[in-house]
């Protein structure tokens, strides 16, 4: 069974968190979470995507600061206060965002801020043969004249896991570093990590790959909603028991019961492969009446597939059939006219104009409509205080300020915002892409009543989603994807963890 | 007793004072101490007739700051403004005094041909900015910096940098120098325009998608709106309001000529930033842009009547408008503490 280790029976810890919260506007991203992590062990964070795992390793690479907590390294009390602190005592960060400047040639960027220089002009020739040796030692296949923009995704994971090898480490943070990585290329950084290990090194390594955690790591740390769950060492638990303890939580109060009634089809998409292959020739079926999951994790090509069908994402080849007419490449105006509605994950970036008030956002889709304009040219604003008015109370906006500057809401009220624009327009389809991304758990269960209403009234909706709980209680249809393909399709009692997570992941025997 | 009480007045004119500052910006500050300063300064300042005079000469910039307003709502820039004031007045009246040799009877048709052309000449360049900015995805500061250099050449080479006369007169007497009820034609018009600009921008779709789009393209075209049209048009609007202001500065001037908008780009971007309108787009009213415009008119105005050389002017100018920028960052700080 599961035996939750005690840190304290070996020699002090390397990195101790105590206590440590982060909270930012509106949401806790942290609560009051413990880790260690000793000399030589590789020690995985895992958890669904929000659990919190980004942000604490933000907080020991120093890009963060916790609100409370303290940060032990090598039992004394220590502080952060940004990157370049943490850095001076060896701790190094390889995050899912390049820190990598595009214009700047491999050498350049590997030096980026310790240069070598004399008399204050740079080495270049040193800094160079300094380079070659860096990659000889790693046994990374690197022109180091190169400039980064002109590398592959891969390689330029590479640049940025050379620049902490390079380093003196004691100890190093790997989020997710084999996403783009071959096979070949990932057994070159595993053989990495050993050696590192074995030189005394802590490693923090955070994977959705159950396979990597059996081949490399010691111990595993679980983390959900900003909690603490506990620490096991790797060898004592199982796959099934590390997805329960990922998953488990009170679900019940949460999800409303829902009544799918699926009838006809309203959108097929038939062998849609998109312009950058992140979505390989799909093909699936929406129906009225009914919410359909996309789950996978980041990068799937779940959301891709949505997207492209609403004309944001360029199609290489493929269908897409609307109620019974071809809109294959079309623009999301057209889209909009024809019924389908696309609600994007980000509300700062693609959702919301952040500095406008809440009634603009929510009447911006639908200005055209006669109801809003005369002629489709002058606002008719009484009516459209009143519809934004009612939808803000209809899906509960506190403080229900329709004049107020969006950004001034918190994040569950800014995405009540982004979601009441769906009521606007006469929609058919919905799609809602990772709608309680950062929202706390009330405003979540008001969104989930919202979808059932709109569910129960006839809509169709598709639900893309990374949030395992939200796709086992909220649909009846459910499409997994696995690097840019559809790998299942799920109905109804088939819709468990087990069916759901065994596509998500790589598969053990691969 | 006393001391509490007054502190306590103190404490009700600060907050009134922040209240002030974070509802309407530094603009209204601004205004009462250059209104203090110049009064004192001379005594022909704060009279009737040179509050008009002001006004007055102010029309002009208001016409091409609002134009301004537009193309910053959507997050860009014009600084080809002054340009299209100088090519709409040279060819304007090129044209005008063209069609006065052949058609010395016909006054009305002559005009109304002058105008075209002014028209035509200015609204081409503001094409060719939308078409740049919203369909080559070119920088707009690029792009009307480009132009700016276009437009002026186009003017010299047509002048030869000479200004353009023979022009009929009664072009200057309607459009420079004539009153319509005792109002100057020109501050009708403006305020005509200003009307019509308040109206857009408030209660049109159009108006509404300007502020969408410069607010967050992004979310503007998942939102269904046509965005580089709205690019497109915003260009163009800016385009025909300085050119309008450009074929009215050429009837008060009575000549055409090349030079005539060399401070616009500045002292537009000056007169809408100070009257609140922000850089990254999405935020700006049309009553604040007048009101910045005519701030410094004011300024100018003020400066001249005591005699401040006006290469002095322009370094005023200068501060004036790094520190309304630097107040406002100031102010957004405020808004972000207060919440509300």
């Amino acid at each position: 069974m599961l035996e939750p280790l005690n840190s304290a029976d070996s020699a002090p810890p390397l990195l101790k968190l105590e206590n440590i919260s982060k909270l930012f506007p509106g949401v806790s991203a942290l609560s009051k979470v413990d880790f260690d992590l000793r000399e030589g062990e590789v020690h995985v964070l895992f958890g669904e995507n929000g659990a919190g795992k980004s942000t604490l390793i933000n907080i020991v690479a120093g890009a963060l600061r916790p609100t409370t907590g303290m940060i032990l390294y090598r039992g004394k009390e220590t502080h952060f206060p940004n990157v370049h602190s943490a850095r001076k005592v060896g701790v190094h960060a390889v995050f899912q965002e390049f820190s990598l400047i595009p214009q700047f040639n491999v050498t350049q960027n590997l030096f980026l801020g310790m240069e070598e220089c004399r008399y204050g002009f740079l080495e270049k020739r040193k800094m160079h043969k300094q380079m070659k040796k860096i990659l000889e030692r790693l046994g990374f296949e690197l022109d180091p004249r190169k400039k980064v923009v002109h590398l592959s995704r891969a390689k330029q994971q590479m640049v940025e896991i050379a620049k902490v090898f390079g380093s003196d480490l004691s100890v190093l943070i790997l989020d997710e570093p084999t996403a783009s990585l071959t096979e070949k290329e990932t057994e070159r950084l595993f053989a990495l990590i050993k050696e590192a290990r074995n030189n005394n090194v802590g490693i923090i390594y955070i994977t959705h790959r159950m396979g990597e955690i059996r081949k490399i790591s010691d111990r595993i740390t679980i983390l959900r909603d900003g909690h603490y769950i506990t620490t096991v060492k790797t060898d004592s638990v199982t796959d099934n028991e590390l997805v329960e303890l990922i998953t488990g939580r009170v679900i019940d109060k949460i999800f409303p019961a829902i009544h799918y009634n699926p009838t006809e089809t309203i959108l097929s998409v038939k062998n849609l492969t998109t312009a950058d292959n992140s979505a390989n020739s799909v093909s699936m079926e929406f129906k009225k009446g009914e919410i359909v999951g996309m789950a996978g994790l980041v990068g799937s090509g779940k959301s891709k597939v949505m997207r492209a069908c609403f004309g944001i994402e360029e199609i290489k080849s493929g269908k897409i059939i609307f109620e019974g007419n071809e809109l294959t490449k079309v623009t999301p105006a057209k889209m909009l006219g024809m019924g389908m509605f696309y609600i994007p994950p980000d509300r700062r970036n693609e959702g919301l104009v952040m500095m406008r008030n809440a009634r603009e956002n929510i009447t911006l889709a639908a200005l055209s409509r006669l109801k809003l304009s005369l002629y489709s040219m002058f606002l008719k604003r009484k009516n459209e205080k009143e519809l934004a008015l009612d939808l803000s109370q209809r899906l509960n906006l506190q403080p229900l300020k329709i004049e107020r500057s969006v950004d001034l809401f918190s994040g569950g009220n800014q995405q009540k915002t982004l979601l009441a624009k769906v009521l606007t327009r006469n929609t058919k389809l919905f799609i809602f892409d990772e709608p309680t991304v950062g929202v706390d758990v009330g405003t979540r269960a008001a969104i989930y009543e919202f979808f059932r209403d709109l569910c129960q009234q006839g809509a169709a909706i598709v639900l893309i989603s990374s949030d395992l709980p939200e796709i086992l209680h909220l649909t009846n249809r459910t499409y997994v994807f696995y690097r840019g393909k559809l790998r299942a399709e799920l109905r109804g009692e088939e819709i468990t963890e087990q069916n759901v997570l065994s596509n998500f992941f790589e598969k053990k025997a691969a | 007793m006393n001391d509490n009480n007054r502190s306590k007045t103190e404490n009700l004119l600060i907050k009134m004072i922040r209240k002030t500052f974070i509802g309407m910006g530094v603009l209204p500050f601004l205004i009462i101490l250059a209104t203090i300063i110049f009064t004192i300064l001379s005594d022909n300042f704060l009279t009737a007739r040179n509050l008009i005079n002001v006004s007055r000469q102010t029309t002009y910039l208001i016409i091409v700051t609002m134009g301004q307003m537009l193309a910053l709502l959507t997050g860009g820039f014009d600084l080809s403004v002054g340009t299209i004031l100088a090519l709409s007045s040279v060819v304007g009246a090129l044209a005008m005094s063209a069609m006065n040799a052949a058609f010395p009877d016909s006054v009305a048709l002559v005009i109304f041909v002058g105008l075209m052309a002014g028209l035509f000449a200015g609204l081409s360049v503001g094409v060719i900015n939308g078409i740049g900015v919203s369909v080559f995805n070119v920088n707009p500061f690029m792009m009307t910096l480009g132009m700016a250099s276009v437009g002026f050449g186009i003017a010299l080479f047509l002048t030869g940098g000479v200004p353009v006369y023979g022009m009929p007169e009664s072009f200057s007497d309607i459009f420079g120098f004539g009153r319509f009820m005792g109002i100057p034609t020109p501050v009708l018009i403006t305020a005509g325009l200003i009307i019509i600009m308040y109206f857009l921008v408030n209660w049109t779709k159009i108006g509404r998608y300007f502020y969408a789009v410069g607010g967050n393209i992004k979310a503007s075209s998942l939102s269904g709106i046509n965005t580089k049209y709205v690019l497109f048009l915003a260009y163009l609007f800016c385009s025909s309001l300085a050119t309008i202001s450009g074929l009215l500065l050429t009837a008060r001037l009575e000549t055409g000529e090349a030079n005539i908008g060399v401070s616009m780009p500045l002292e537009s971007i000056a007169a809408c930033v100070i009257g609140g309108v922000s850089l990254r787009g999405g935020v700006g009213r049309v009553e604040s842009v007048v009101l910045g415009a005519l701030f410094i008119g004011l300024i100018q105005n003020g400066m001249n009547l005591a005699r401040i050389e006006s290469y002095l002017q322009t370094v005023v100018l200068g501060i004036l408008l790094i520190l309304a920028v630097a107040f406002d960052q100031f102010r957004q700080r405020l808004i972000a503490k207060s919440q509300d």
